[in-house]
């Protein structure tokens, strides 16, 4: 039963179009997929291979600027984006990896978030290749119905699940894994703990982009703002990964599910809206403290209170 | 036919000579014990042996080729295996795990790789954890796991720091049968550092003595356990009995 779960939520997500749905909750539903591929992105560098980057905003950023200027400057449907993602986002990992993984833990984290900043100031200033703050714009919107957004994000996230489980099970996914327990230990067990970092990052970075290409398709409209921000897009990212659990297949999928559904109520509330970040760094603490492995990380000690009533009852 | 060669190493921590000058091969076939007391540099040497340190002066040379400036998983995809002296066991890895992640060096296949992890997990006696997380094991079987983790690696030469623990009469026999094994069964060439004097004298075909980082002596076991300078600096009046 648990085996065939992925192909089941698959398959009911299949029918959700069908099922004529408001346009906001098609909305709802597209953006918790996309996260969900975000999430499943991060989780490949910072859940398995243990390398933590808060920095995740330049891969999505790149790759939503990627289709945007394909579009803009040659004019072309932003949708090949998502196929020049995997050169432009291989190219830019490598160049990441080449300076960011010769630092370990704390000083990787710093310097990936020094990244996303790069990211965004640069892009801010490149006036005449990017439209700096102007953002960029695709004026004739590929569908006005959401169904075939739905789909292709649909699919995305699907091939990304798949993907990640290919490789975790293969030799890949016990060196990245290895990595993380102890990267000594792993050099000197033949592993070339710098090869497959990068790797990592490359499969990490190009899945990010992939999904900001498809932002910029879908929303229409990015800008620096939109696209690389610290807090909505690369601490979003660690927290989704948190919340439903690090190095897990479906931790990402599950905290997806609650960011995006948090994120949409706390902004709905009267008053505290406006302090939604303030609510999700509660959040985060709460969840370091009572969940360090996540929902589904930690989704047998979190039943076990009742399991134990049910045994006193019983 | 010396498969390892160190010449003239030396290996400064800041002001601290760990190793001065030391030099000694390793022979093919040959199990050679490396002896001395606490802070003599026997692991450091170890660590130069496997790349983890690059030697302050000197070279170390593999089947006469110089390898000290290549990294750890390159002198291991040569063939030269090591285990921890402070064990290192990928924590949250099952055994069984923790052996296929190293099998990977020589083998692709998952279905090849968990062959060759069970057997070597039955040669180390570790056929009953295999799906215990690493680390959830106790002490003595840790060691082991890092035993088996280096065999996994199919290596020629195995570098044994402190392999094992506990003293009692049985887990000593059964220490050195696993040594002794390690090259009748498999061939790999032994480079082993060990505390207790009764393994090392009966596993080893010859011993260098380490003291202070220098070489203060090398021989036979019994040349070993009659030489004054090491009696003194090491062993102890009751071993010159
Ligand atoms: N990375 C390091 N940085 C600084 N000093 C070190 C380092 N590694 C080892 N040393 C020092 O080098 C000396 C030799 O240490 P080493 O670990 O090689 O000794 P050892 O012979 O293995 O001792 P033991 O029998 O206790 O394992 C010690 O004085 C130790 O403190
Ligand atoms: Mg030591």
């Amino acid at each position: 039963m648990k085996k065939y779960l992925p192909h089941i939520i698959f398959a009911g997500l299949c029918v959700v179009p069908l099922m004529d749905l408001s346009s906001y909750i098609m909305h709802i539903l597209i953006l918790v997929l996309m996260w969900s591929v975000i999430g499943m992105a991060w989780n490949i560098l910072g859940g398995y291979t243990g390398q933590v980057s808060f920095g995740h905003a330049a891969f999505f950023g790149f790759g939503a600027y990627t289709a945007g200027i394909l579009y803009y400057h040659l004019g072309i449907s932003a949708w090949w984006g998502i196929p020049a993602c995997v050169v432009i986002l291989t190219a830019l990992s490598l160049v990441v990896g080449y300076i960011c993984l010769r630092l370990r833990g704390a000083y990787f984290a710093l310097a990936t978030l020094a990244l996303g900043e790069i990211c965004r100031v640069t892009t801010e200033n490149l006036v005449d290749f990017t439209q700096g703050n102007m953002g960029i714009m695709i004026r004739e919107r590929t569908w006005v119905d959401k169904t075939w957004y739905f789909y292709i994000i649909l699919f995305i996230a699907a091939g990304t699940f798949l993907l990640i489980k290919i490789v975790m099970e293969s030799k890949l996914g016990y060196y990245f894994v290895a990595i993380r327990e102890d990267q000594d230990a792993a050099e000197s067990l033949g592993i070339d703990t710098t090869f497959y970092k990068t790797i990592s990052l490359c499969l990490s970075g190009v899945l990010t982009g992939i999904a900001g290409a498809f932002f910029m398709n879908y929303m229409g409209y990015i800008d620096p703002g939109v696209v690389f921000p610290l807090y909505d897009i690369s601490i979003t990212t660690v927290m989704v990964v948190m919340v439903g659990g690090a190095a897990t297949y479906w931790g990402p999928v599950v905290g997806a599910v609650i960011m995006v559904f948090l994120a949409e109520e706390i902004r709905s509330l009267p008053y505290i809206g406006a302090a939604h970040m303030t609510i999700f760094g509660v959040i985060l603490i709460l969840i370091i403290l009572f969940v360090p492995n996540g929902l589904v990380g930690d989704y047998r000690r979190l039943l076990k209170p009742f399991k134990h009533k049910k045994e006193a009852s019983s | 036919m010396s498969l390892i060669e160190v010449k003239n190493v030396s290996k400064q921590f800041g002001g601290l000579a760990a190793l001065t000058d030391v030099s000694f091969v390793l022979n093919k076939d040959e199990i050679l014990g490396l002896i001395g007391p606490n802070g003599a540099g026997k692991t450091t040497m170890f660590n130069v042996i496997n790349g983890f340190y690059r030697p302050t002066k000197g070279d170390v040379l593999l089947s006469g080729k110089r390898v000290s400036n290549l990294r750890p998983h390159v002198l291991c995809k040569l063939g030269v295996a090591r285990t921890f002296q402070v064990v290192r066991p990928l924590q949250r890895m099952s055994t069984l795990d923790n052996v296929i992640a190293s099998a990977f060096i020589r083998i692709k296949s998952k279905a090849e790789a968990e062959k060759l992890s069970l057997d070597v997990l039955q040669f180390t006696g570790l056929s009953d954890d295999i799906n215990v997380l690493s680390k959830g094991l106790p002490l003595g079987k840790r060691k082991r796991l890092e035993i088996a983790r280096a065999l996994a690696t199919q290596p020629e030469i195995i570098l044994l720091d402190e392999a094992f623990a506990g003293l009692n009469p049985t887990e000593i026999n059964e220490q050195i049968e696993i040594v002794q094994k390690i090259r009748t069964e498999r061939g790999i060439t032994i480079l082993i550092i060990e505390h207790h004097m009764k393994v090392i004298m009966a596993v080893s075909d010859r011993i260098i003595v380490l003291n202070y980082g220098q070489k203060i002596a090398e021989g036979t076991p019994s040349e070993i356990g009659h030489n004054p300078v090491v009696i003194e600096a090491y062993l102890g009046e009751e071993h010159s009995a």
